[in-house]
């Protein structure tokens, strides 16, 4: 079974990596946001799938993982100088630190998730995305709403012939969401997926088969704050900057619209929806180019994005209302015989 | 002292409109067992109706009135509509709905009425009574307590006293058997769903004559802070709110008087995080802890 | 569970195999020396701001203006016969969302230049990618220091006056008036309000501001600060906010029966857009107030007649405030640059004259644009409000590092209907 998954998940990254080399820089940088999203998409998908705890503040995970990354890499980088190396070590320190940051949160949240219900939790990490610009401002060191610097990553000198920097950024972008990704699919296959099922399906049942549920929840959001921890800090990486604006509240529930639509519990579904996360606005932007010209400018300034957005909501209401279990359901049609909380698969 | 007085007494004003907000979140979780996230674009969409028809009549009450009506009628299109395409055995994809339905109501407004702030006046002074030298609440801010206090207590005593209130709880808590002992349940729900949403946009035309006027956006600060108080109380108290409003909305105050404003959306995390570690149901939760 | 697996591995080893060959993505594709964004005819342009959210309500008008101007360039011929395309792209005032859209200008659409990019948490996440990838960066519309880097960041150029001159400028004038005048601060809570309440301390002392508040932008309630504010006594109001938030302190203040002298920044100061947050009853509060300027201000100049009928030609007649007006100079502020950069610019040629000390501009105080220097204005007027409108007093300041010195206001001529020609 783990053999098989690692087996997929490295012929899928290895099929990402290639593709890469068919795009152009803003694409490339569009696929280093995918797989950004796609980390966090695919923590939440496990976290509410699995053991039906309601996230909102996954976006907050991933501003942890993005000041975790620009403090450590920072850091590293700059105590490093001028050596060649100093960008690349930079790089690994900011992933660790990046996982640190996420982590120690993930964990402090999951054990007070732990205790909580569906709307409690809900409530909570709502309340904790509002705080963020705050934090940013009241906690000295974050830099305020204009955020932090991340150190630059060039292109190694050894790739240097065969990639643009976005290039490259992509290329570390799609490991690093393997990375994080695939950890979960091993934990969703072994027995803590067992587990959280169990917790999912009736709590008191799970006890009494000596599972502590508690344990279990708080275990479930620390894995899924890590992958989200390293998707903040892989977007860090390609954009050089961590701000709080960027992982607000709206991000944050596009987050959660990605992992309902992918479909809940689903690997392949987040990929999905995190792919819609980041090229949806793009796809309606480019639709609604194509209208006539001639408006009165006023009018054209006032649709111009809101037109998108309105769309944005139709769409998401659409796909919801046909399918209520999110596109995974169109991907396995038989074989999603495993509870999760989307348990309205079968109607 | 001075300043403890004027600082709590504005807060007071601010946290009566939070509750009455999050009153209407308890609604409509008692109602449907959902979180509704639109409801703050749905208000907002009745705050548009109400400054049309203030424009045209020339009467802010009249306009307030017409705002709660078109709250009501909002939330039974809203329920009977957009809610009902998905199912709610899990909350999910309604959350999913409502912001989609979010992103339709607050960029329809950006195009229809354009981004700018409307200036909305106060139907009644917004200078403070001063008593002994110190500021304390204006005639506006007595409208937004009184009112803000009837409604609750109206809102109490029509869910425990009356059999229409029993109908709909018991629609929300047992909806098969309350089927079988003869409640309308459907109706029921979309009742719940009206009175949640009157309630919201009258919470949200109390607060916009005292921020910068009515905007799409008007209305998301409420919603957030107001569905912190809704946890903090306990979603099914409708006492819980209204207490959690009042202490949230003196908190914000203090927090931003005495240390900075920034600080006040944590200092709500913080209050809220307590509460949930000493008390997981919110401060009102009901002896026995619902298993779903 | 094999299938699939199998089914996978074909595929990727296929797509592996026919994409190591074709290599598209690998760089040296393009080996043409052409000037990015500048064809025979046209010169594309572009910026990030916000259209939508709740940002949209304040500067969107900033970038229906500047293209309203540009179009009426192009109906005129353009500059050098090119014709300026400026494309403006919506990014919520989400600085993920500035990313995104700077790279799509920069990599698929080409721009020559960035103009005008809107906000500072916003524009400070693009600045080393534009630096990177050498496009110029000009007329960023925000005051903050970062934009005057020429060391770190040589392509970058502000736009506003910066906005420690802002508040130098407020406090020498409200001394010089009132020598007994006591100051208190209400500041935005990033660069804006730090930079302001500097200014003000260097005049004052820091003992001479007696309250210093600040505000976050999530929180429109400012009772407590002004609260605060009232009760240190002080007889000047220094605010150092957006416009929305002037509005919500000048109310509020009213509401507490507090009329302070007010000394406002120019990035809040819109007589026009302050009016319209007030509604007609909070209109009167405007009466006196002092503000700084450094572009066209008041109905009663040449600049305002231009922009008017431009704004009624090609701006659908939309309300010519001060942010409109703000728009309009920007883009004659570019025209000049590229009329100046010569018959065939190039992103070279553009920098050049940003540095040359040749570009005037159309604000009412001297353009310090200079090599060392990347912020145009260290130089404002103060403004009053009376009747509703607001005018220059005549009294304006420069700064010279740390101390300022009295000049005389010189309003540019408009020449050739406004359209620049580069000689």
């Amino acid at each position: 079974m783990t053999r098989r998954i690692v087996l997929r998940a490295a012929l899928v990254t290895l099929v990402a990596l290639a593709a890469t080399f068919l795009l152009d820089p803003y694409w490339n940088f569009q696929v280093a946001r995918f797989a950004a999203c796609f980390a966090a998409v695919a923590g939440l998908t496990v976290l509410v799938g699995l053991t039906g705890q309601l996230s909102l503040g996954h976006s907050v995970l991933m501003a942890a993982g993005g000041y975790g990354y620009a403090f450590a890499a920072g850091s590293v980088t700059g105590a490093l100088g001028d050596s060649p190396a100093a960008p690349y070590a930079g790089l690994l320190a900011g992933l660790l630190g990046g996982l640190v940051a996420a982590g120690a949160l993930g964990a402090l949240l999951g054990a007070a998730a732990a205790r909580l219900h569906g709307p409690y939790l809900a409530g909570l990490t709502l309340a904790l995305v509002i705080a963020l610009p705050s934090a940013a401002v009241a906690v000295p060191g974050l830099g305020g709403d204009q955020g932090l610097g991340a150190p630059f990553v060039p292109v190694p000198d050894a790739l240097a012939a065969l990639m643009y920097v976005e290039h490259f950024h992509a290329v570390v972008a799609i490991v690093v969401a393997a990375a994080a990704v695939t950890p979960l699919m091993l934990l969703r296959a072994g027995r803590q997926g067992l587990r959280m099922r169990a917790v999912l399906g009736h709590e008191t049942a799970a006890r009494l088969s000596g599972v502590n549920p508690g344990l279990v929840k708080a275990g479930a959001f620390t894995a899924s704050s890590l992958a989200a921890g390293l998707g903040g800090a892989v977007i860090v990486m390609a954009t050089q900057s961590v701000s709080p604006g960027a992982f607000g509240l709206t991000f944050s529930m596009l987050l959660v619209v990605g992992a309902v639509i992918g479909g809940l519990g689903s690997i392949g579904g987040a990929a999905v929806g995190a792919a819609l996360v980041v090229l949806l606005p793009w796809a309606v932007e480019t639709v609604l180019d194509q209208l006539p010209a001639g408006l009165p400018p006023v009018l054209a300034q006032r649709l111009d994005g809101n037109l998108a957005v309105i769309l944005t909501g139709a769409i998401v209401i659409t796909v919801i209302a046909a399918r209520p279990g999110g596109v995974a359901q169109l991907l396995t049609p038989r074989t999603t015989a495993r509870p999760t909380a989307s348990h309205d698969t079968e109607r | 002292m001075d300043r403890l007085v004027f600082l709590v007494a504005a807060g007071l004003a601010h946290g009566a409109v939070l509750a009455l907000f999050a009153q209407s979140l308890v609604i409509v979780w008692r109602a449907n067992r959902v979180i509704n996230f639109a409801q703050a674009a749905l208000a907002v969409v009745a705050v548009y109706a109400a400054l049309a028809v203030t424009a045209v009549s020339g009467s802010w009450w009249l306009g307030a009135f017409a705002g709660v009506v078109a709250g009501g009628l909002l939330g039974a299109a809203a329920e009977r509509g957009p809610m009902r395409l998905v199912p709610t055995h899990t909350p999910l994809p309604g959350i999913i709905v409502a912001i989609g339905l979010v992103m339709i109501l607050q960029a329809g407004l950006a195009i229809a009425f354009g981004p700018e702030y409307q200036p909305v006046p106060a139907p009644l002074s917004e200078r403070p009574f001063v008593l002994a030298g110190i500021p304390v609440l204006s005639p506006y801010d007595l409208l937004v307590l009184v009112v803000a206090g009837l409604v609750m207590a109206a809102l109490a005593l029509g869910f425990t006293r009356t059999s229409l209130g029993l109908q709909l709880r018991a629609a929300a808590f047992a909806p098969e058997t309350a089927r079988l002992l003869g409640v309308r349940v459907s109706r029921m729900i979309t009742l719940g769903w009206m009175l949640s949403l009157a309630t919201a946009a009258l919470a949200g035309l109390l607060l916009v004559p005292t921020e910068l006027g009515l905007h799409p956006h008007a209305l998301d600060g409420l919603f957030v802070q107001a569905f912190a108080v809704a946890v903090i109380g306990g979603l099914d108290s409708p006492a819980g709110a209204l207490l959690a409003g009042l202490l949230v909305g003196v908190l914000v105050s203090l927090v931003s008087g005495y240390l900075v404003a920034a600080a006040a959306p944590l200092a709500v995390l913080a209050l809220l995080t307590l509460v949930l570690l000493v008390r997981p149901g919110g401060l009102f939760s009901a002896a026995k802890e619902r298993a779903a | 569970m094999t299938r699939p697996t199998t089914l996978t591995a074909t595929t990727a080893l296929a797509a592996v195999a026919a994409l190591a060959l074709t290599g598209c993505s690998t760089p040296g594709a393009d080996g043409t020396e052409q000037v990015p964004g500048v064809t025979q005819d046209t010169v594309t342009i572009g910026t990030h701001t916000p259209l939508t959210g709740a940002a949209a309500e304040a500067y969107a008008q900033i970038s229906a203006a500047t293209s309203a101007y540009f179009e009426y360039v192009n109906a005129n011929g353009g500059i050098h016969g090119r014709s300026i395309d400026y494309i403006v792209k919506d990014d919520g005032y989400n600085p993920a969302n500035t990313q995104t859209v700077t790279r799509e200008l920069v990599s698929e659409d080409g721009i020559f230049a960035m103009v005008n990019g809107l906000g500072t948490p916003t524009h400070t996440t693009v600045l080393d990618y534009l630096d990177q990838n050498d496009v110029p960066d000009l007329f960023v519309a925000s005051g903050s220091a970062q934009w005057n880097q020429p060391e770190e960041y040589p392509n970058t150029f502000g736009m506003n006056v910066d906005y420690v001159t802002d508040g130098m400028v407020l406090a020498t004038h409200a001394t010089e008036q009132d020598p007994e005048a006591t100051f208190c601060v209400l500041g935005q809570d990033d660069d804006y309000g730090g930079d302001v309440l500097a200014g003000v301390e260097a005049v004052v002392g820091a003992d001479g501001v007696v309250a210093s508040e600040t505000y976050n932008t999530s929180n429109p309630d400012l009772t407590a600060q002004i609260g605060a504010m009232k009760e240190s006594g002080c007889t000047h109001a220094v605010l150092a906010t957006i416009p929305g938030f002037t509005a919500i302190a000048m109310g509020t203040a009213a509401q507490l029966e507090w009329f302070p002298q007010y000394l406002v920044s120019n990035a809040g100061a819109d007589v026009e857009s302050l009016a319209g947050y007030l509604g007609e009853e909070g209109a009167p509060l405007l009466e006196g107030m002092l503000a700084t300027g450094y572009l066209p201000t008041g109905q009663d100049n040449e600049w305002y007649e231009l922009f008017s009928q431009i704004n009624d030609e090609y701006n659908d007649g939309a309300p010519l405030t001060g942010t409109a007006i703000y728009g309009y100079s920007v883009g004659y502020h570019f025209a000049e640059a590229l009329a100046l950069a010569g018959e065939n610019p190039t992103r070279a040629s553009l920098l050049e004259v940003m540095e040359s000390g040749e570009l005037v501009g159309n604000g009412v105080v001297p353009n310090s644009l200079s090599a060392d220097d990347h912020s145009p204005y260290h130089a404002a007027g103060i403004t009053v409000v009376t009747g509703g409108e607001q005018s220059y007093t005549g009294d304006a300041w420069a700064r010279e590092g740390d101390t300022l010195s009295e000049i005389e206001l010189e309003p540019k001529p408009v020449e050739n209907e406004g359209i620049p020609t580069g000689e």
